[in-house]
């Protein structure tokens, strides 16, 4: 039986795993492999990079910290941030990634998405959309969630889905740093227009809020952060409690 | 000494498995992105990464086609790369190998791809045949799937909803598994060290 994936998101700066409000008084918080290492050894089923360096060298930054990685991680590795052109994907897997997320540049030209899934295949591209509630859905926002291009987030996911992504990450800025949970009527919602897996992502607070975002009709994998940070849960403790959920999920050996 | 060559298609990422191989026991590997570069290897492997017009296309071009089918070591064929072992693929409708009878085909299921970690139930008829199955689950992300003309070759078989499709194949020394080793923690190192041993015994024996 296929299981659900827990993807353990780790925000990596100038080589290193920081942690942050809005990109402002980021804490350095280790080594970005020896962190992907010791949550694989836990039991995560992928882990996530997503690179947020603001400084002109960070790309060769970030393809030396995934080629270290993909030398001492034997998961799948997803690499997000920065990736603006199918030279930069091509890049970032040689390199060792297995997937590569691509979000504002995928929104200035969309076409992106179906070069890179025509090149690479579909299940290497996937595609972060970060939405904000309006008053009658959502809109798609760029540039950590700066930017609103007033654009349909349901609508953009069908069409990314329908160029090629092989995997939306779906990420609510409203609930992202609240640890209220995730925004299940969006992940619904999501899922009702794609035919193509989708990842939870933004306001994971409890083992619960990934257990009610796996639930059927909503996403078939959960990213989150903060709470595997510091090890305020470990991934052990978040798969017992979905397993007693009767979601189905990979147990470490 | 055990030499495995990586066959470089152009696409994606193959440093997992070139790291994995030397995990699993392997002394080196060689990426190698020529048919040349299959001389003097105890064994290949053909990576899944990619899709499959674009990766027979640079096979094609770098000499692979006639050198593969000549080729009787040890090979090991993982997803696409898998795929590219039959006759013929759904996707991009593209001639391949024909190292094994049957035609690749789409998942018949959603969504897809097929993406995360998932069984394989092995036959008991053939399952002691490929070492390193029983420590799944593997981590499969695919869209389509071989269907072997000869069922005999079919090691193990995995289920994604209502499609039941074989996911480990095997005649002789050639071995293709749909999920990707490479990505499947211990359990994928178990098999890669399976296909090295294997490797090894079959240079020593020459």
């Amino acid at each position: 039986m296929l299981r659900s994936r827990v993807i353990p998101c780790l925000d990596v700066a100038d080589g290193r795993v920081v942690k942050g409000t809005n990109f402002v008084d980021l804490v350095d918080e280790g080594d970005p492999v020896e962190m992907a290492a010791a949550y694989a050894s836990a039991g995560a089923d992928e882990v996530c990079f997503l690179d947020i360096t603001a400084t002109p060298h960070g790309a060769e930054t970030i393809i030396e910290t995934v080629r270290r990685t993909a030398q001492n991680v034997f998961v799948p590795l997803t690499v997000g941030g920065g990736v603006r052109s199918t030279a930069d994907m091509k890049a970032v897997l040689r390199a060792g990634a297995d997937k590569v997320a691509i979000n504002s540049a995928a929104v200035q030209r969309p076409n992106l998405i179906a070069s890179c899934a025509r090149l690479f295949g579909s299940q290497c591209v996937v595609v972060a959309i970060d939405a904000r509630r309006t008053a009658s859905g959502w809109t798609v926002h760029t540039h950590g969630g700066r930017t609103d291009v007033q654009v349909d987030a349901l609508e953009w996911a069908a069409r990314c889905a329908r160029l090629g992504a092989g995997e939306l990450l779906v990420t609510s800025m409203d609930m992202d740093g609240t640890h209220d949970g995730y925004d299940l009527a969006l992940l619904e919602s999501v899922a009702r227009r794609v035919d193509i897996p989708i990842i939870a992502s933004g306001g994971a607070g409890s083992p619960d809020d990934l257990a009610d975002a796996l639930r059927p009709g909503r996403a078939h994998a959960v990213l989150a952060a903060s709470i595997f940070h510091r090890d305020r849960y470990s991934i052990a403790e978040v798969k017992e409690h979905l397993a007693s959920q009767g979601i189905p999920v990979r147990r470490a050996a | 000494m055990t030499t495995i060559a990586l066959i470089d298609h152009g696409a994606g990422n193959l440093v997992s498995m070139e790291q994995a191989l030397h995990r699993a026991g392997a002394d080196d590997v060689v990426v190698v992105d020529a048919a040349t570069g299959l001389t003097g290897c105890d064994g290949v492997v053909l990576p899944g990464v990619g899709a499959t017009g674009p990766a027979m296309r640079t096979l094609r071009r770098a000499g692979f086609v006639g050198a593969l089918r000549a080729y009787d070591g040890p090979l090991l064929g993982v997803c696409v790369g898998m795929q590219l072992l039959f006759d013929h693929s759904l996707e991009d409708r593209t001639d391949c190998l024909g190292l094994l009878a049957g035609e690749v085909r789409a998942v018949e299921a959603s969504p897809l791809p097929h993406m995360g970690w998932n069984d394989v139930d092995t036959l008991a008829s053939m399952g002691e045949t490929v070492s390193g199955l029983s420590s799944g689950p593997f981590y499969f992300v695919h869209s389509f799937v071989p269907e072997p003309s000869d069922r005999s070759i079919i090691v193990g078989t995995t289920t994604y909803q209502a499609d039941t499709f074989a996911s480990v194949v095997r005649r002789g020394p050639v071995i293709g598994v749909q999920f990707h080793p490479e990505r499947s923690a211990e359990g994928g190192l178990d098999l890669l060290a399976g296909f090295v041993d294997m490797c090894r015994e079959v240079a020593r024996a020459a």
